[in-house]
């Protein structure tokens, strides 16, 4: 536990100036030694998938609901989000143009090959993408609010599963056939002419809030109810905890989750494919999860950018010719994996501000068993004596 | 309404081998849609290249498929069968993807679509009081109602299958009992996957495209037909596969093809939404 008293969001300050240096670092050293096309395929798409992630993770590792229906999720946010900025981005007018800072040029000097942008913020279409990836991860929440309620009423385990699986296929047929109602989506032909406009900026920043609300919540009240939903359910209800509440509340943020990451994703490529949503990449979440430890946020993490970086560095490192043979080693490697450490990557060892926190304790019984324990009188005042003698 | 019909006999075949597993081991087995693509390939390549005969080479499909599935079954399944089930599902996609994209390279299947011709039988087609017959959809049933009642004999009336209902029923009690139950279960894939081969291959007879990831769509369907049916009951399957082909043919007959997905699925939600464990499913198993 950390002495000091600051705490932002229930992290203390070394969380966060640990936040700033991995920021810095990254985008001063990291990126501008990358081509553009790593720089998404290995930075900011990984962030992306990595908030995906710990939605599902929240539903299925750490409440226990088998969830396929995340990737229909992350359709539906990036859809919306996509129309909401493809209508608006072109009739806004902002009225502040942008904000560039620049790295000093002492520092340029220290660190070769940085970049001397250190970020260009466009504030009014920032603003735009705020709230653009705001409303399409509230639009799947809502959707996610009726069909969860509805479905996980009735059922449970694999069939739950199943449900969602369907859910997934529907949505990327709705896709598919959108553009009967909504002509701008273009239906299979795919969504052109999105601004591009997820940075490694905005992407991190949501990274990071959804690490610390995700921990917020699951050390809080809210968080042990869904935990117990896990780990028993029959005993849960037992214990007055109402199931199907905690139940849909992790669906709903998981899914809320899931259209964060849609939006975001819609604005990276500029280009949205239906074939992107196809039930077959609904399991990549789900694999990955499974793989970091389920129920394990740092695993999660790990395992999303060890996914992405190795699954798109095997295009280089593999031998010319060879490239196809990238689908080939992936699921080798997956097996070897699950046979090895069926419990995942990091099994039950979390990071230290992902960890539960140790608040100390004020409550009294500690302090009701000392009298019998200690002997009495040694130099420090029992509370329980005074009243006594 | 007769396409239905052929289709669901072939999502029929396809299904038992869904359910069958899932009642045995408590596994989706993600894999068997492949094992179903690999049945298309060995007959489509022993009626080609090698001018096999009809029969021959289903039964080349069939031996093909089981020996995959016993291999799939031994390396992939068996270590992880005291792990936790999320792990034996994970390995379960992998294989399947291993399946998919081993096939897809240029020295094995390639990963273009080939058109199957010619095809091992004459296409011929009579009309009988306004309905249109042909004679690769009578085989088709034929064949799946032969394998069907057969499966039904093996299982309902024989020693082996009555140690499979078994195994499913309980297995550390089964294993007690003197059944070897890594048998049973070999046994269960090996069968599960000739019926897979045998779809596989009369589902390219009559969508004369074949591809390396053309098992997963009717895989899945398979397996939502299972579901539909309530998975690990034989007769569910049968007859949850025939309402699922049925709802497809007619909902791309007389809705909209594009649609005809969407329809499907929602309609398994809605069913599973008023019957939790399928048509056919075991109410008391479902809290395993």
């Amino acid at each position: 536990m950390t002495k000091s008293r600051f705490r932002f969001l229930g992290q203390s300050w070394l969380f966060w100036v640990g936040v700033c240096v991995v920021f810095l670092v990254v985008q001063w050293v990291l990126m501008p030694r990358m081509t553009e096309f790593r720089r998404t395929a290995w930075v900011i798409f990984p962030c992306i998938m990595a908030i995906i992630c710990l939605g599902l993770n929240l539903i299925y590792g750490f409440n226990g609901q088998f969830s396929l229906g995340q990737w229909g999720f992350y359709g539906i946010g990036a859809y919306t989000a996509a129309l909401i900025t493809y209508h608006w981005a072109a009739r806004i007018s902002y009225p502040i143009q942008g904000i560039v800072l620049r790295i000093p040029p002492l520092l340029q000097k220290l660190i070769p090959m940085a970049q001397v942008e250190l970020f260009h913020f466009d504030a009014g279409k920032s603003a735009l993408l705020f709230v653009a990836v705001l409303i399409g991860a509230v639009f799947a929440a809502i959707i996610s609010l009726a069909f969860g309620y509805i479905v996980l009423l009735r059922l449970g385990s694999d069939y739950f599963g199943i449900a969602t699986l369907g859910f997934t296929i529907m949505i990327q047929v709705l896709i598919i056939n959108s553009d009967q109602v909504i002509p701008e989506t273009k239906g299979a032909r795919g969504m052109v002419g999105i601004p591009q406009m997820t940075s490694f900026f905005w992407t991190f920043i949501f990274l990071i809030l959804t690490i610390v609300i995700v921990r917020n919540i699951l050390y809080s009240s809210v968080g042990r109810a869904i935990v117990s939903v896990r780990e028993d359910e029959v005993a849960a209800q037992a214990m007055g905890i109402d199931t199907l509440k905690y139940k849909t509340i992790s669906f709903v943020i998981g899914s809320f989750l899931a259209g964060l990451a849609g939006g975001l994703y819609a604005h990276l490529y500029a280009f949205l494919s239906p074939g992107y949503f196809s039930f077959v990449r609904s399991f990549d979440p789900l694999i990955i999860i499974v793989f970091g430890g389920l129920g394990n946020m740092t695993g999660t993490l790990l395992a999303t950018f060890l996914w992405a970086i190795s699954l798109e560095g095997m295009r280089i490192w593999l031998p010319q010719g060879f490239e196809a043979w990238r689908f080939v080693v992936y699921p080798i490697a997956l097996l070897l994996i699950m046979l090895l450490r069926p419990q995942g990557l990091m099994g039950r060892v979390e990071l230290g501000f992902l960890r539960a926190p140790k608040w100390p304790l004020r409550v009294a019984p500690v302090q009701e068993m000392k009298p019998q324990v200690a002997p009495a009188g040694a130099g420090n005042p029992q509370p329980g004596e005074d009243k006594l003698s | 309404m007769v396409d239905g019909i052929r289709l669901g006999f072939v999502y029929a075949l396809v299904a038992l081998g869904y359910t069958m597993v899932y009642g045995i081991v408590r596994l989706i087995n993600f894999a068997h849609g492949d094992v179903f693509m690999v049945g298309a390939f060995t007959a489509f390549y022993a009626t080609t290249h090698y001018h096999w005969g009809f029969v021959p080479a289903m039964i080349l499909a069939m031996v093909v498929c089981s020996f995959l599935a016993v291999i799939i079954e031994r390396v992939a399944y068996k270590p992880l069968r005291d792990a936790p089930r999320i792990a034996a599902l994970i390995t379960a996609i992998g294989v399947s993807f291993f399946l998919e994209y081993f096939t897809a390279l240029d020295f094995v299947f390639t990963p273009n679509f080939i058109s199957y011709t010619p095809l091992p039988i004459k296409f011929k087609t009579w009309d009988v009081a306004g309905v249109t017959f042909s004679n690769v959809m009578l085989i088709v049933i034929a064949i799946s109602t032969l394998l069907l009642v057969l499966l039904w004999y093996l299982v309902y009336r024989t020693k082996l299958g009555k140690a499979m209902r078994a195994v499913a029923w309980d297995k550390p009690t089964a294993r007690l009992m003197g059944i070897d139950v890594d048998m049973v279960i070999t046994f269960t894939f090996a069968i599960g996957a000739a019926l897979a081969g045998v779809g596989g291959m009369l589902y390219v007879i009559v969508y004369p495209q074949i591809r390396t990831f053309l098992g997963v769509m009717p895989g899945l369907k398979a397996f939502i037909a299972a579901v539909f049916g309530g998975i690990g009951s034989i007769p569910g399957a049968f007859l949850g596969s025939l309402i699922i082909g049925m709802v497809e043919t007619l909902s791309q007959g007389y809705l909209s093809s594009t649609l005809r997905d969407a329809i499907v699925f929602s309609i398994l939600i809605i069913v599973l939404l008023f019957r939790p464990t399928g048509l056919f499913g075991e109410a008391a198993k479902e809290k395993a």
